[in-house]
């Protein structure tokens, strides 16, 4: 699971661009803060390395570890 | 670097009351956030033991969202409160936030002297080579020809390389890397957490909304993008000519040494010389105020 905080995100796109795995596209719809949402479309890809996290300047993604 | 940073826990950390932070979209000064508590981490230090001290600029920020003791302080000086914070609480963790302006311009004999007596601070300079929050004018590591609302026409002066600027002034950690290498950045904010003496950690980062702006590169990704590819580790540096090197950003640790620490050494001193001993030293000011 990954998580957005819609609260937090400013809509830079850092995370869209330097995850390796290409696991987020940009909404195409701004949300109610006038922010275009990162979606994780792509979720099945992702590898939980958390680099889109550390990345993200304003601590808005949660990426959650599978609980078996 | 395998060991991937717990970020979930990162939110505790921070006072939520005042997030999301003043800062621009895709500014900086959230990541290195992120990688001081991520180096926080793993060097096992706790909040309740540092104390974060600034300057002024959208970087001296950082503390006042940090759940610790901080001191937001005057232009430049930083580095002259923390000396008072650590010399009368030798114990804490005293970490400095400081950007190029606030570290190199206004506090530059601080920055040199702090380091010259190698006191025990880590001092964290996230660099974004312009004056954000006063409206875009160059500072002392903008690069040559870059422009600026100072600079309409291109800087003309030769920045400073803090990095180098500080190994020579006496610091015993001194390491540099960008946004854009979370993973290392955190790595060497613990290794300067860690060295008793004064560390200083340079991040080079973006600055969109001035930098980024007046320098044609139009976003924090196009920014972080040309740091990457701009980007070169000191090893690899080594065997490169000088002009391959021009317009290079050199990343990795310069100084790692062991020297007496300033600190250390005055409370020796102040054990052995004086007759109230210590403790009764540093807390007599308090004792003649009561
Ligand atoms: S955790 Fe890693 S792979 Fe997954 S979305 Fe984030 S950056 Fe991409
Ligand atoms: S990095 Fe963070 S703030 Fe930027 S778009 Fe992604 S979630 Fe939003
Ligand atoms: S002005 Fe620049 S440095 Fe200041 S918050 Fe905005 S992007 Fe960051």
């Amino acid at each position: 699971m990954i998580k957005i905080d819609q609260n937090l995100c400013k809509g830079c796109d850092i995370c869209t661009e330097f995850c390796r795995k290409n696991v987020y596209e940009p909404s195409k719809t701004l949300n109610r803060k006038g922010v275009y949402l990162p979606v994780p479309v792509n979720i099945e890809e992702c590898k939980k390395c958390n680099l889109c996290a550390i990345l993200c300047p304003d601590l808005a993604i949660t990426v959650e570890e599978d609980h078996e | 670097m395998s060991n991937k940073p717990k970020v979930s826990g990162f939110m505790n950390y921070l006072r939520k009351e005042r997030i999301p932070t003043i800062f621009c979209a895709g500014c900086g000064n959230g990541t290195v956030i992120n990688t001081f508590f991520n180096a926080m981490e793993m060097a096992e230090l706790s909040l309740d033991n540092i104390s974060m001290v600034s300057g002024i600029g959208c970087s001296s920020r950082i503390p006042g969202y940090i759940k610790c003791d901080s001191l937001h302080t005057t232009h430049g000086r930083p580095i002259a409160f923390a000396t008072g914070v650590k010399l009368g609480n030798p114990d804490m963790d005293v970490v400095v936030f400081t950007g190029d302006g606030d570290a190199a311009a206004i506090g530059g004999n601080h920055l040199i002297h702090a380091a010259r007596r190698n006191l025990d601070l880590t001092v964290i300079c996230v660099n974004n080579s312009i004056y954000g929050m006063t409206g875009g004018q160059i500072s002392p590591t903008s690069p040559k020809g870059s422009f600026a609302s100072t600079t309409p026409y291109g800087a003309l002066e030769a920045p400073f390389d803090l990095a180098k600027l500080v190994s020579g002034a006496g610091a015993t950690y001194v390491s540099r890397w960008t946004t854009v290498h979370p993973l290392p950045l955190s790595n060497a904010i613990k290794k300067g957490l860690q060295n008793k003496g004064f560390s200083f950690i340079e991040v080079i980062s973006q600055c969109p909304t001035y930098f980024g702006r007046k320098n044609r590169m139009r976003s924090a990704v196009e920014m972080m993008k040309y740091m990457k590819t701009h980007s070169v580790v000191k090893k690899k540096a080594k065997k490169m000519s000088e002009e391959e090197l021009e317009g290079k950003i050199i990343l990795g640790d310069f100084v790692n040494r062991n020297w007496p620490e300033f600190s250390e050494m005055l409370c020796e001193q102040v054990n052995e010389k004086s007759e109230k001993g210590l403790i009764d030293a540093i807390k007599s000011a308090y004792k003649t105020d009561l």
